[in-house]
């Protein structure tokens, strides 16, 4: 029993670990990057971690996925929570569209400027 | 110094976070008991296949407790390529040819995606109409469509999407579903409303309307992510 809990929080330091350092490398990309393209991708790294964050509040222990496919009609005992994954769908879309934007603004930036990189644009500076 | 800043700034984020989620432990039932209809996760999960007869409850929430929300999020999509073609529009200077930036692949790669690309576009396809049975649906079946025309635009240097046909799908397809969701108003009941009859768990054709809409919804993300992956890959670079 004591073997289950050492490996239950193995699992949970792994899973919400893994899912914060996302977040935190993709902070990190966002902040000290100077290439904007190096910056959307931070941005979507971000929102990785987030959406791992999510599902992963979602999960239930042995939980199976939230379909009563045949064979499964009366597992609704042991169903993960299926709000969560319901609003990262809509998340990754979102995130999806924005990733989109930002990558027409780098790409105007760069024909404007002639450079992706944010210290190069004198114009931005004040 | 700016690196020190952010470094510390990075460890107090992290800090909080690993404290926060500390306190929820993974994996631990947090919808209580699933029996009990007056938790969110409890109501979806007792009432999904009872009152719409969808097997995947998921697809039941987005597309019918949640439905407006995903009419909201396919707006938000049709936008966002509505933004990136007006911020990357130009007008064509006389006689200009626009071209593609990649270059050119090997007929080896021609020739296999053009094996690969109905096949691609089959599973796209299967995935959004059984979005109701089984994993996927129509954003997951819509993406995949976009994957095979991706592989196309970047094999063969000359194939157009035709943002005509492409407008006139997403327009089609935005127009069923609030259609729909007009008809379930003009029935007397709510927006968006199940109207059709909900027939047998695990049919094909079962859960009223959310077959419909998410056939829809499939056909509109393919036709938005093809638009902004054809927008983006036919930029000219600057001489």
């Amino acid at each position: 029993m004591q073997n289950f809990e050492q490996y239950n929080s193995i699992i949970t330091t792994g899973v919400y670990g893994s899912a914060i350092a996302l977040i935190l490398i993709g902070l990190y990309a966002v902040l000290i990057k100077k290439h904007l393209i190096k910056i959307v991708i931070g941005l979507s790294i971000i929102d990785a971690g987030v959406h791992l964050l999510f599902v992963a509040i979602g999960y239930i222990k042995g939980g199976t996925a939230p379909i009563f496919s045949p064979g499964n009609e009366d597992a609704v005992n042991k169903m993960v929570d299926p709000v969560p994954q319901a609003l990262v769908l809509t998340a990754i879309v979102i995130g999806f569209a924005v990733t989109a934007v930002a990558l027409s603004l780098v790409i105007r930036l760069y024909k404007h400027h002639n450079t992706a990189r944010i210290d190069q644009i004198k114009s931005l500076k004040w | 110094m700016k690196k020190v800043l952010v470094l510390v700034l990075l460890v107090i984020v992290g800090y909080f976070l690993t404290d926060t989620f500390n306190l929820i432990p993974f994996g631990e039932n947090r919808i209580g008991n699933p029996q009990d209809e007056q938790t969110v996760a409890g109501y979806y999960l007792n009432n999904t296949v009872e009152k719409t007869s969808v097997a995947n409850t998921v697809t039941a929430i987005v597309v019918n407790y949640r439905g407006f929300d995903t009419l909201g999020e396919v707006t938000v999509l049709f936008l966002a390529t509505t933004g990136l073609g007006s911020i990357l529009f130009r007008r064509k200077e006389d006689e200009e040819e626009i071209e593609r930036i990649n270059k050119p692949s090997s007929s080896l790669m021609q020739t296999g995606s053009r094996v690969l690309f109905p096949l691609i576009a089959l599973l796209g396809i299967y995935v959004f109409i059984h979005g109701h049975l089984t994993p996927g649906g129509g954003f997951q079946g819509g993406a995949i469509i976009a994957t095979g025309f991706l592989l196309m635009l970047i094999s063969y240097k000359n194939f157009k999407a035709g943002h005509t046909m492409l407008n006139w799908v997403e327009s089609l397809a935005g127009i069923t579903f609030v259609s729909i969701g007009l008809w379930g108003l003009l029935t007397g009941g709510t927006f968006l409303e199940n109207v059709l009859p909900a027939g047998e768990l695990n049919n094909l054709i079962s859960g009223g309307v959310i077959p419909i809409i998410y056939i829809a919804v499939g056909f509109k993300v393919a036709a938005e992510l093809t638009g902004v992956l054809d927008i983006l890959l036919n930029i000219k670079p600057k001489k």
